[in-house]
């Protein structure tokens, strides 16, 4: 029993693991898509572009992972999940095909530039929102005829809020990062951006948490009754901590700028992996909310399970092999670490 | 007219990984060709090596790029598109792709930036071991995918319980009867295609004379590849064609176009047109016995024909039929250019043969016009099922409104059609470009973290440019 139980919450949690994984990687660089009209120049558009024209591809493949492990781990929900989200999945693909030809067309063009900076642009937005309308699908929860039916039920005022919402915290993960790579006005531009959206991402998602708490008493009650709600109230507390203290280092990025002193380099990476632990608490608290569901109230995780001769044919792939994607995965960046403008062209 | 969304579906489904398949055919070969070219540079120092690398660097990349869009499409399109098959086959094929993505997509991506952009970054032994890694990448897909594609072919190590597919013996579905060979066939005909590419390239750029000696040395290396893959590819796939007979003689009887429930010494049929109505071919020419003899080994041999199963579990014999034809086709024209081109060197004139160079510049798309007919004989031939005998492909159908499936397929067939035509006109761009000059390539090279490199770089190719 024990056992039966284990291997279907690991999978879960690897499920968790990877959509956080997915969300904060390509999270930067769908967000650098978003920012794209906001930069002007084709030295900044270039910029932009090279530095997460290495990456792209690795983030991406978290997201087939993510596919995949609800596939072999979990078919029943990822076959009930997939249709039912039919539209904003196929839109989320095509914005991601355009998003992601742009990188190797956009460089080996003249005339057609313009065309591939809109692609890059509006495919990475289009691929944000899809992810954010699916996002309020899952918190919202459906009804239970609507999988088989596969209504249009997940297009609700809510859920087209939380895709600007998610679009939001990707341009935000992107503007960190960009403090991150680059020097001088696009750093500068990066750092206010970033204040701003910050404010906006804080708000929606306290708007999202309350209207949460008020359309579902299930999560009302987990989150108040019982004296694990202290933990959880944790959870509200630290993230309000993490967004003061980004947006004081994006503020100082701008001050030492603008006092023309050499800016630290403490300050220039600190907000990345701060507005990463914001999405990381904001997903804890997600799944605080809808734990054991992958489909809210439909669908547990361990009804979905597959077999175990299936869940224990994976694993040794995913005891050995996890470890070393991240490793290598590391080491990438690690090679492609410093400014944007530090290394050269390419291939 | 009434909207099928089951044909919908699956006319998206076929669409979509036809796409994407021309991409990963040429990537597997020419991955490869690109390692071999960079190991040969380092080992050598001959800058043509790696003048023909950095050449065949961007038309890979894009190709890459292609490949990884639309490949992103498919692993969604299972639960989208086929939510009931993804259903009771998941805990089978589920594991198998998640294998795929943890052994071959991580490490593609992962060292693809640095065999891409890492020229200035890492060292070139480094460099060299990213670009193996991702060429080795590409093997690892194939191996995944193909295992998974074997098994709704001849479906083995499983049990069903309550309708749902549970795994038995995982070696048993993952080397199923069907994988090896399948395998086989495909990885040859994915260097096979990168291959011909590059031949056709080269021989476009000889006849036009640019690039000589890079077109040279791509031209000969190619054609002796051509000379030992394309007679091998031969071999395997007849040794493929007789697995077929032995587990679907249902779509070996479509490929050959036999009616009759049981036929001895059948003939190989050169061209016919099927009528599934009538049940019997029109216009038959054909060569008498050879189609059992090559089969059964026996010129009266027995062969089992389409009558001997139901009308409805019939596939649709002439695409199979004329699909079978042109993949052969294709194969045989390469078998007889890779002998043309040993003929033409042994006789020292074939660099100068300009009627060869250019009928062989038109050979760039025959290995992937090769790959889909396969493809065509080998998914049409398993119709109506899509694991074979257990699981008809219209009862696992999605239960979608068709005008959501029609919506999609739309913006597929147009958004596909758009970057193909892109991609065709910045692969033109590119092989117009031609490769870097020997000059720009060493400056190339000088980067911040590689001074040693680029030093030792420049040494190799001054030599290289006093001589001309």
């Amino acid at each position: 029993m024990e056992l039966q139980m284990g291997l279907p919450l690991f999978y879960f949690l690897l499920l968790g693991f990877a959509i956080l994984m997915y969300v904060l990687l390509d999270g930067f660089d769908l967000g650098i898509g978003i920012l794209y009209p906001w930069f002007n120049t084709d030295a900044e558009h270039d910029h932009l572009m090279r530095s997460i024209s290495h990456v792209w591809d690795g983030n991406e493949t978290w997201l087939v992972f993510g596919g995949v492990i609800l596939f072999g781990a979990f078919p029943l929900a990822y076959a009930s999940i997939a249709s039912l989200l039919y539209l904003p999945i196929m839109l989320m693909l095509i914005g991601l095909i355009f998003r992601g030809v742009a990188f190797e067309y956009r460089f080996k063009s003249h005339t057609s530039k313009v065309w591939w900076n809109r692609a890059f642009a509006i495919g990475s937005s289009l691929a944000a929102f899809c992810q954010g309308l699916m996002l309020g699908v899952l918190v919202q929860g459906v009804d239970a005829d609507s999988v088989a039916s596969s209504s249009l039920q997940w297009l609700t005022p809510f859920s087209l809020f939380t895709g600007l919402a998610v679009m939001a915290g990707y341009a935000l993960l992107g503007c960190t990062y960009l403090t991150m790579k680059s020097r001088g006005d696009i750093q500068q531009k990066a750092a206010r951006y970033g204040q701003r959206l910050l404010l906006f991402v804080m708000l929606a998602m306290l708007l999202v948490s309350l209207f949460t708490l008020y359309q579902q008493p299930e999560i009302r009650e987990r989150w108040f009754g019982g004296a694990h709600s202290l933990i959880l109230m944790l959870l509200p507390l630290m993230a309000i901590l993490a967004a003061r203290l980004l947006y004081r280092d994006l503020g100082r990025v701008q001050r030492q700028f603008a006092a023309e002193a050499e800016i630290s380099i403490r300050h220039e990476s600190r907000p990345f992996w701060l507005a990463a632990s914001l999405f990381l608490l904001a997903f804890a608290g997600l799944v605080a909310g809808l734990f054991p569901y992958l489909l809210p109230h439909q669908i547990s995780f361990y009804a979905a399970a597959a077999p175990d001769s299936s869940l224990s044919f994976m694993l040794p792939g995913i005891l050995i092999f996890l470890p070393l994607i991240l490793a290598y995965t590391l080491w990438g960046y690690h090679i492609f670490r410093g400014k944007v403008e530090d290394y050269e062209e390419g291939y | 007219m009434e909207l099928d969304a089951a044909l919908l579906s699956r006319l998206q489904f076929a669409f979509t990984v036809s796409f994407h398949i021309i991409f990963p055919s040429i990537t597997i070969g020419l991955a490869t060709l690109i390692a071999i070219w960079e190991g040969l540079w380092l080992k050598t120092g001959n800058p043509v090596y790696l003048q023909l690398a950095k050449f065949w660097i961007k038309p890979f990349a894009i190709t890459f790029g292609m490949g990884v869009v639309s490949g992103i499409v498919l692993s969604y399109e299972f639960g989208t598109n086929f939510s009931e098959f993804s259903r009771i086959t998941g805990a089978v094929l589920g594991p198998l792709m998640a294998y795929e993505v943890l052994t071959a997509f991580f490490l593609e991506a992962g060292f693809l930036g640095i065999m891409l952009f890492g020229w200035q970054r890492v060292g070139p032994k480094l460099h060299f071991m990213a670009t193996v890694v991702v060429a080795v990448g590409t093997w690892i897909s194939a191996f995944w995918i193909i295992a998974a594609n074997s098994w709704m072919h001849t479906p083995a190590g499983h049990i069903i319980v309550d309708g749902v597919f549970q795994v038995q013996s995982w070696w048993q579905v993952v080397f199923n009867p069907s994988m090896p060979y399948r395998l086989a066939h495909m990885l040859l005909a994915a260097f096979i295609t990168g291959t011909f590419v590059v031949l056709a390239t080269s021989a476009w750029q000889l006849r036009h004379s640019e690039h000589k000696n890079m077109a040279r040395k791509g031209l000969s290396m190619t054609l002796w590849l051509a000379l030992i893959l394309t007679p091998l590819q031969a071999y395997v796939g007849d040794l493929h064609g007789l697995n077929v007979k032995e587990h679907q003689p249902v779509k070996l009887a479509a490929m050959e176009g036999i009616w009759a429930e049981r036929e001895a010494g059948a003939p190989l049929l050169l061209f016919a047109i099927p009528d599934r109505v009538a049940e019997k071919n029109h216009f038959e020419i054909g060569i008498p016995k050879l189609a059992s003899l090559i089969l059964t080994h026996d010129p009266d041999g027995e062969l089992m024909g389409l009558k001997a199963v139901p009308a409805d579990e019939r596939p649709n014999v002439a695409v199979v039929f004329f699909s079978f034809r042109i993949m052969v086709g294709i194969g045989v024209l390469m078998i007889l250019v890779a002998f043309t081109g040993a003929f033409l060197r042994w006789r020292g004139s074939l660099y100068q043969s300009r009627w060869f160079l250019t009928a062989c510049s038109y050979l760039a798309p025959s290995g992937i016009l090769a790959v889909l007919a396969g493809w065509y004989v080998v998914e049409v031939g398993r119709q109506p099922w899509l694991v074979y005998g257990l699981v008809r492909t219209i009862d696992v159908v999605s239960p979608l409104p068709a005008e959501r499936v029609l919506f999609s397929l739309t913006l597929f067939v147009l958004t596909y059609s758009l970057l193909f035509g892109v991609y065709l006109y910045f692969m033109r761009k590119l092989i117009r470009k031609g490769p870097p000059p020997l000059e720009k390539l060493s400056q190339q090279l000088i980067g911040v973290k590689a001074s040693g490199y680029a030093v030792a770089l420049a040494k190799q190719i001054k030599p290289e440019q006093e001589q001309h």
